[in-house]
């Protein structure tokens, strides 16, 4: 043991370890400070929490795991476009790729689709946990609309990713989630008062959906698109936001 | 900033902390670890699903959307596709919005209590198992052409024939509503007036509104099960 310790000190005393981290290994209150302080990934954190707000019963880790699965699905997902070409020609032929052919392909697909599940289960239970908390009341009321505004983007990021294996589940749970999109009112060529504003099946929002009046490879590559690079890039600033304001708000909420 | 507000985070000063190293970062790492571990041995044993190539000509016989979204699903049984697939999802993320600003109930700030607020955690609740219950009911018991079976039934298309839907008359539809929004809106105010009174006018108008909506589903659902309604109230350019 006194040579492990004795290893260590070596180790944490060089000029290398020195240059990696900035404060010293020893275990004392300012090195606990700095751990979190002069960390980039862990200065997210202040560097004291309430005692309440670290017993697990208290936030069931709801938000940091939704965020947690959404870095999971970032990593899957940005492996997974290696192998995926947006294409009506070749998105099936992928799908089967990856499930029988690239190595861990099947495990990568499959994490990823059970991750995006899982990570609209958890933000709900998330705002479930807030809501009986009560921690959207004042200051923290503009922080539960960013949290709801994230809650809708989540699933929008599942729905967009539904249609990419190009199958008939997928396909059909498009049309019948676009055919909505296609009955709203004005802007929609079904929904009421459309010929209001001389709205159209070829101009209305199911449109702009689709790319087209029905699902084809516009539709793929506008789901591929909004899956893999605008609703994340929406829902990284709201993520900011929504985490900077939790610190700005007052820290975690607890009891008064 | 409001003194409550203001009482809060000078509350937060005084509060017993522990540092966040390690003692947040430690179960936040365990936490991760165990979401990982638990996702890839499910991925491992259970495959995601992957149906046939996406055809055109052959419709899927239920075409059901994603599961998150059956419930909307659900309810285009008991209304049309512009109530159920825009006006209520809109309603339903509007009213989640302004939650924080129509409750004005101080009590329970930061901690799970019921007794202090159970008006508003009675209806979130129901809110929220409202939604998973139309979910159960559109993933699990809605076979070929949106027609009911229980869990325990096989889907077949041989189903018997939904008895013929009615719809009320235009002046028994709109007695009906004016009936069921003034009195659901006067009632409470006179029966809860302190309740009315610490909300103010519109804080008022715009909770009940939105409780009187969400019932309102409740009650065409009740409505086309035990009479068979279609339309309470039917217009040239929309039917409710």
């Amino acid at each position: 043991m006194n040579l492990i310790s004795y290893f260590i000190r070596k180790l944490t005393e060089t000029e290398v370890w020195k240059s990696v981290f900035r404060h010293g290994y020893t275990d004392t209150p300012r090195n606990r400070a700095l751990q979190t302080l002069s960390n980039v990934w862990l200065h997210l954190h202040p560097v004291k929490v309430p005692k309440h707000a670290v017993k697990i019963r208290f936030t069931w880790c709801l938000g940091g795991l939704t965020f947690f699965i959404f870095l999971f699905l970032t990593v899957t997902g940005v492996l997974l476009m290696f192998y995926y070409v947006p294409d009506v020609n070749r998105a099936y032929a992928d799908m089967i790729d990856l499930m029988y052919v690239v190595p861990l392909g099947r495990l990568l697909r499959t994490s990823h689709r059970w991750a995006g599940h899982a990570m609209v289960i958890t933000v709900c239970f998330h705002m479930l946990r807030v809501f009986l908390t009560g921690s959207y009341k004042a200051p923290r009321q503009f922080n539960w609309v960013l949290g709801v505004l994230l809650l809708v983007l989540t699933f929008l990021l599942s729905f967009t990713g539904y249609l990419l294996p190009w199958d008939q589940l997928g396909y059909w749970a498009i049309m019948v989630g676009t055919n909505m999109g296609a009955a709203t009112p004005v802007m929609g060529y079904q929904g009421p008062f459309a010929e209001l504003l001389g709205v159209k099946i070829n101009n209305d929002i199911r449109f702009a959906l689709l790319g087209g009046t029905q699902i084809d490879a516009p539709s793929l590559l506008r789901a591929y698109v909004w899956h893999c690079i605008g609703i994340p890039i929406i829902a990284g600033a709201l993520m900011i936001l929504h985490f900077w304001r939790v610190r700005k708000d007052g820290g975690i909420s607890g009891p008064l | 900033m409001s003194n409550h507000a203001k009482a809060q985070i000078a509350n937060y000063k005084k509060t017993k902390k522990v540092f966040s190293w390690p003692n947040l970062v430690a179960k936040e790492f365990i936490a991760a670890i165990l979401v990982t571990v638990v996702l890839l041995v499910y991925s491992y044993y259970v495959d995601a699903p992957l149906r046939e190539l996406a055809n055109p000509g052959e419709p899927e016989n239920p075409a059901k959307a994603p599961w998150y979204f059956l419930g909307l699903q659900e309810i285009l049984v008991y209304f049309d596709p512009w109530i159920a697939g825009v006006v209520v999802p809109s309603i339903i993320i509007i009213g989640l919005m302004v939650i924080p600003y129509i409750d004005v109930n101080p009590k329970g700030n930061g901690g799970y209590c019921f007794w202090d607020r159970r008006f508003a955690v009675t209806v979130f609740l129901f809110g929220f198992i409202f939604w998973y219950l139309l979910i159960i009911v559109g993933t699990y018991m809605r076979g070929p052409f949106w027609a009911f079976f229980w869990p325990w039934e096989a889907w077949s298309f041989d189903f018997p024939t939904p008895p013929p839907l009615i719809s009320l008359p235009n002046w028994l539809g709109i007695f009906a509503l004016l009936i069921y929004f003034g009195f659901g809106m006067l009632v409470p105010a006179v029966a809860f007036w302190k309740f009315a009174k610490q909300l103010g006018f519109i804080r008022y108008n715009i909770t009940m509104s939105l409780f009187l909506l969400m019932m309102g589903v409740l009650v065409k659902i009740a409505l086309r099960l035990m009479f068979n309604i279609k339309y309470i109230l039917q217009t040239p350019w929309f039917n409710i």
